[in-house]
């Protein structure tokens, strides 16, 4: 099944047009690949599937999915070092999503918040404030609380960017067994190779736009 | 001393200035947490700056009731400093200092030249530094610090887990659907109301210290949010009951008492978590 198609789309903010003529879908157990040079407008796309903006023409069309139902890790999210949050705060807070009016945590989110560090081997830190971890667990943290919003598709802005090698091999394997799960990806990455490798499909942003599979990419 | 503290908890007036004083307290902490977080510690600061002002306007023009002038302009300022702070082309910073050192020079200048008052910098002093209304509180104004600190209460226990996902992480908070803008004008709404409310009792230059102390000196203590704030608002409270009654007692100015307890206990906090064992 499909789940997004972007059909003839350009991105950009107010009169400035940063991607334009942009077609691709992304099926269900998919795992999309995006890259490109900085300013490409690779979070300008991940920030217009999520709603987050409109695009400037075009179409996006999510097909059985919410925007809300998407997981999203954000490019070097702006959290502070001195934030008081302890784990299991911030895993659950992943939860808003699908709560809308409820004001409290069920105890049906409290097991997807535990099932989903579990996940990530994250669960023994759960009492642990979130800035004393090192980059790796935070951003283990960081997605567990994105599969708590969704089970169905992930969107991960450059999520090793800020790793060591050590921990990015591990995260891209985290990854890969999400989507051996059935978790649909899209993932930004600057790591051009080791990422490739594991995707199945490949969008390059840039002067010249690439769209097709890895096989097809190297070749 | 006991005696002293027991003679004095007979006369009304000081029960509701206890009352009155822990319950501003509470409320302020409150979203003190969230506030020195979101980086937007001076907020309480430019608005108390902006009630001053718009309190002189109110007073050269005679107003009966100056609340009626000064909730409007302050709460107004408080939404223009938030659109200002998500301005990327005139840092939320600089909007604050604008409009703060702006409002506190109109109004100062506006009561120089038209106020009638004989004892102008005795006006202006109490309206900055606070004034002894707190002691002649009537019945009805401490029964509306109550139902307004219920709601306030109420409010926030409602919308902690939003607040905390806008505090911690607002893309995310975004990409999952939550009214971002709507909770962030809502906090600086009720920050504005609880500036105005609280300028009586410890005026308008000490508020914001009464907002930021307790939640610094609890983010010395805690690391969790849910601790942080329980934490602040319990030393919020604990340092305005004991800043009141050093005040009653020492015959102290009240804002400046509880903010120098605030301070003695924020200095106390940090050397806990400087040379002593950290709660986890
Ligand atoms: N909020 C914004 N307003 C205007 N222009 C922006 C904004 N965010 C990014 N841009 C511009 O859009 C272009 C693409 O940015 P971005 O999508 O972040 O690139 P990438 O993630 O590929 O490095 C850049 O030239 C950037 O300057
Ligand atoms: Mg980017």
């Amino acid at each position: 099944m499909t789940l997004i198609t972007c059909d003839n789309v350009a991105l950009g903010y107010g009169s400035r047009v940063v991607v334009d003529g942009l077609n691709f879908t992304v099926d269900e157990g998919d795992y999309l690949c995006i890259i490109g040079e900085n300013g490409a407008g690779k979070s300008t796309l991940v920030k217009t599937l999520l709603g987050l903006q409109k695009p400037l023409r075009g179409k996006i069309l999510l097909n059985g999915l919410n925007a809300g139902d998407i997981g999203y890790l954000s490019q070097q999210t702006a959290i502070q070092k001195d934030f008081p949050a302890s784990v299991n705060e911030i895993v659950l807070s992943g939860c808003l999503a699908r709560k809308k009016f409820l004001p409290f945590y069920s105890a049906q989110d409290k097991e997807i918040a535990a099932t989903n560090m579990e996940r990530l081997g994250v669960q023994s830190l759960a009492d642990r404030s979130f800035a004393e971890l090192s980059g790796g667990q935070q951003q283990r943290v960081l997605l567990a609380r994105a599969l708590c919003a969704a089970k169905k598709i992930l969107l991960l802005d450059e999520p090793v960017a800020a790793l060591d090698p050590e921990a990015t091999a591990d995260m891209y394997k985290i990854i890969s067994q999400l989507n051996q799960d059935g978790i649909t990806i899209i993932m930004i990455s600057h790591d051009v190779n080791e990422a490739i490798g594991r995707a199945k499909h490949v969008l390059r942003l840039g002067k010249k736009i690439f769209y097709g599979t890895s096989e097809d990419y190297h070749a | 001393m006991l005696e002293t503290i027991t003679m004095y908890l007979e006369y009304p007036f000081v029960i509701n200035a206890l009352i009155v004083g822990v319950l501003i307290a509470l409320c302020s902490s409150l979203l003190g947490v969230t506030l020195v977080l979101k980086r937007f510690s001076l907020i309480g600061d430019g608005l108390a700056h902006v009630a001053f002002g718009a309190l002189c306007v109110a007073t050269v023009l005679h107003m009966a009731n100056k609340m009626l002038l000064t909730l409007p302009i302050t709460v107004i300022c408080a939404i223009l400093i938030l659109r200002g702070g998500q301005n990327a082309k005139i840092r939320g910073d600089a909007v604050i200092a604008m409009i703060s050192v702006g409002s506190l020079a109109f109004g100062y200048l506006i009561m120089n030249v038209f106020a009638s008052s004989a004892n102008l910098s005795g006006d202006v002093c109490s309206t900055l530094f606070g004034s002894t209304s707190i002691l002649t509180l009537t019945e009805q104004e401490v029964w509306l610090s109550v139902i307004l600190s219920i709601l306030m209460v109420a409010a926030f226990v409602l919308f902690y887990n939003k607040i905390f996902a806008v505090t911690f992480d607002e893309d995310f908070a975004r990409a999952a659907r939550l009214n971002v803008d709507f909770y962030n004008l809502m906090i600086s709404i009720v920050i504005a109301i609880i500036i105005v409310l609280s300028m009586n009792l410890v005026g308008s230059l000490l508020i914001s210290a009464f907002i930021i102390f307790p939640a610094l000196s609890a983010m010395k203590l805690f690391k969790t949010f849910r601790a942080v704030t329980i934490c602040s608002v319990i030393l919020s409270v604990v340092c305005a009951f004991i800043g009141i009654a050093i005040s009653i007692l020492g015959g102290t100015p009240v804002g400046s008492t509880i903010v120098a307890v605030d301070a003695l206990t924020f200095g106390l906090c940090f050397a806990v978590n400087k040379f002593g064992g950290v709660a986890a």
